[in-house]
């Protein structure tokens, strides 16, 4: 078996020196990023300069494959919108979808505690099955343990899944050429802003919900209408927007420019950002994709994305530039400019 | 979204943007502090120094609450969160805030029961839900957090919830700026004056400014449109020789104050002989502690408080820069030793603090662009 390699090096390694895992380690912003390229990668994949893209293609007795897992660890299980069976099967199809590829069939694991309501797990099994019937993906077999009352939190699923590399596709940081443009398939945060409010923990209330959904017909739609002129694409999760256009910054080692005032997002996530001082392009997305597309394709990839279904806010942000390298400006409103960071840790309100 | 995109309209922004040049005496240079952490990273967020020329230069406040607590206390809050049955709960701003051993969230990660709350209420309302565990509330903040702090002491009395204390290192804004305004390589000439603490304590808190340092004083508001039109206000004080409080933030800062809050915070609170400021060093009279009728919701008495005395590290030039004599980029530890991610002083930590706000923001943007800092 022979791994063939699809994204760029990256520019630095960090050796990861912390003494502990802390939360911002699961983060999706520069902690979990050090984690990974210091310690976990090198270790497992040793001195190659291997992908640290959002699914693997691989070349299997002379076929590629996509290959790519994810574990969900939600609290609460559900919310407006979508649960954590829902999100398993979703974010592995996106991430083979992001990657390029087909989704085909997934496998689950399910850790359980003790206690556990049977009703609850069936809920989020039957939300598993309808998602894979939604997103057209074969559930072809899993795993399940179980762990003492109090060692975990209600259920974490891992799904992994193997998809078929879309044909004339190449997903590759390094593809990306100055003047090409920033699509985004929609509204930011309304996922991160649904978990937040779901929790309870605020007085705040809104009508949001989360956009849990398969991106792949979106993204299919992309590559059907301009093809090669895809040069990359990601879904914003944790992290947010900011951190995957921080990644692909990194990893082209040219700028990204977008402007603030076109990347759309709801009243109701820009309130609750103010309101605790976040940042939505620092909030998590499940159900929307970030693509660079070459700038003669720009206009037939957005008509092509609005086009289908839950594709219709798909907008053009913003446009990679020779400068800042290896960094995210954002042009605001006024004619003024601010670099836009990975997030640090989590993303913790302000009060005070 | 009404009440915010009002006042960031851009045509109004532009309107505001050629007033402020058109007052500014080209021979003159115009240094400006803004007392607020709001201010300070609103300032950044929205690029507002780009629309200002050159020889306006804006000086970073103290009024960071984060910023100013020194490290002895956020040890001695954690020392006592240490017992078994204690619940140590802050606001998420104090969560990555460094102490001798850690931040309040890398206690968490060792197996500290530590949650972020977000009000004071909500931590009485944890524990009336965990009556086997004492609730310790990390209070921090100026006038403009004191105030629910005090209401929801007054409730716990009320309701006789004894499982609850809260540590208080609420701190006054009027202190801290007597402070700077007494150091002596400081030289400012006007103030943007705090939002959300004059909501609390009015305008007239202030008159001393600009009676007796001949200072003019702009309560603004923190959108966009309320810090240039505050700067404008300054300006034409200026251009007149003139110093004067005034309240830019009208639909929301009344003249006299919020006097409900002011009540519930002199009920619960009486100010501290004196107080240690991260920075500024002890300053008299210019801290809240708990009234001894509400002995028993306060930690500090409740507890036995080490009471923790953390000198900064040395290189850490925190004082100078909070009191605005210094520029973050000018301290010896600013962006090497010293940043977002590995904090040493606290204005690296909050995202009001200036230099966060100028690392995130300015720093980031100079080295991206290729400029010198």
């Amino acid at each position: 078996m022979k791994l063939e390699t699809l994204v760029a090096p990256a520019a630095a390694r960090v050796r990861f020196k912390d003494p502990q895992i802390e939360m911002a380690h699961g983060a999706g912003g520069k902690a979990s990023r050090r984690l990974i390229e210091g310690l976990i990668v090198p270790l497992l994949c040793g001195q190659s300069e291997e992908a640290l893209g959002d699914a693997a293609h691989v070349q299997i007795s002379g076929s590629r494959v996509a290959i790519t897992t994810d574990s969900f660890v939600v609290k609460p299980l559900s919310f407006p919108g979508g649960s954590i069976g829902e999100l398993a099967v979703n974010g592995t199809v996106n991430d083979l979808a992001v990657s390029g590829a087909r989704p085909e069939a997934l496998v689950v694991t399910f850790v359980l505690e003790a206690g556990l309501s049977t009703e609850i797990l069936e809920a989020e099994v039957r939300a598993m099955s309808r998602a894979a019937q939604q997103a057209n993906v074969l559930i072809a077999g899993g795993d399940t343990k179980v762990v003492e009352h109090g060692k975990a939190d209600q259920m974490y699923v891992t799904t992994a899944g193997i998809g078929h590399p879309l044909p004339g596709v190449r997903i590759d940081p390094r593809s990306v050429r100055p003047g090409d443009k920033v699509l985004l398939s929609g509204p930011i945060g309304d996922h991160g802003i649904t978990i937040l409010l779901a929790r309870g923990e605020l007085d705040l209330a809104g009508d949001l919900r989360s956009d849990t959904r398969s991106v792949f017909p979106l993204v299919q739609a992309l590559v059907e209408a301009v093809g090669t002129d895809v040069r990359w694409m990601r879904d914003p999760t944790r992290g947010g927007v900011a951190s995957s256009l921080n990644e692909l910054a990194r990893d082209s080692r040219l700028g990204v420019v977008i402007h603030e005032d076109d990347v759309p997002v709801h009243d109701t996530v820009r309130g609750a950002c103010e309101l605790l001082g976040l940042d939505p392009l620092h909030i998590a997305n499940e159900g929307k994709f970030l693509a660079i597309v070459a700038p003669e394709a720009a206009e037939a990839g957005l008509s092509a994305i609005r086009g289908v279904p839950g594709g219709e806010e798909t907008c053009l942000i913003g446009e990679i530039r020779e400068q800042p390298a290896g960094a995210v400006l954002a042009l605001t409103r006024y004619g003024a400019s601010r670099i836009m960071d990975m997030l640090v840790g989590d993303p913790l309100p302000r009060i005070c | 979204m009404r009440f915010v995109d009002e006042f960031r309209e851009p045509e109004l922004i532009y309107k505001a943007a050629a007033e402020i040049r058109r007052l500014t005496d080209l021979q003159r240079h115009y240094r400006l502090m803004e007392v607020c952490g709001g201010h300070t990273h609103a300032i950044y967020r929205f690029g507002l120094k780009d629309l200002l020329p050159e020889n306006i230069e804006l000086i970073h406040g103290p009024g960071c609450p984060v910023c100013v607590l020194p490290m002895g206390r956020i040890d001695d809050g954690l020392s006592m969160a240490e017992r078994e049955d204690v619940i140590f709960t802050a606001f998420g701003d104090m969560m990555r805030v460094p102490g001798t051993h850690g931040s309040p969230l890398e206690h968490q990660a060792r197996g500290m029961n530590v949650r972020i709350v977000y009000s004071p209420s909500d931590a009485l309302k944890l524990a009336q839900a965990n009556p086997e565990k004492h609730v310790l509330f990390f209070a921090i903040g100026f006038e403009t957090t004191a105030p629910s702090t005090a209401l929801t002491l007054l409730r716990a009395k009320a309701l006789g919830i004894e499982n609850f204390s809260v540590f208080c290192n609420h701190v006054t804004i009027i202190p801290a700026i007597r402070a700077i305004l007494d150091s002596p390589d400081m030289r400012l000439d006007g103030f943007i004056g705090p939002d959300h603490v004059s909501t609390v304590i009015g305008c007239r808190p202030y008159e001393w400014i600009a009676k007796n340092e001949r200072k003019p004083i702009v309560v603004s508001g923190f959108e966009p449109l309320d810090l240039l039109q505050s700067i404008v206000m300054l300006l034409r004080q200026l251009q007149k020789g003139e110093a004067r409080v005034e309240n830019q933030y009208k639909r929301v800062v009344p003249w006299e104050g919020n006097r409900a809050a002011l009540k519930a915070m002199a009920e619960v609170f009486e100010l501290r002989p004196y107080f240690e400021w991260r920075g500024l060093g002890f300053i008299s009279q210019s801290a809240l502690r708990i009234r001894d009728s509400y002995a028993n919701w306060d930690s500090e008495q409740r507890f036995s408080v080490p009471g923790v005395r953390v000198t900064d590290p040395k290189a850490a030039q925190c004082g100078e820069v909070l009191k605005g004599v210094l520029k973050p980029a000018q301290c010896k530890l600013f962006g090497c030793e010293c940043t977002p991610e590995h904090p040493i002083g606290a204005l690296m930590v909050s995202s009001e603090g200036s230099c966060a706000a100028f690392y995130n923001y300015e720093h980031r943007k100079a080295v991206a662009l290729g400029a010198s800092v």
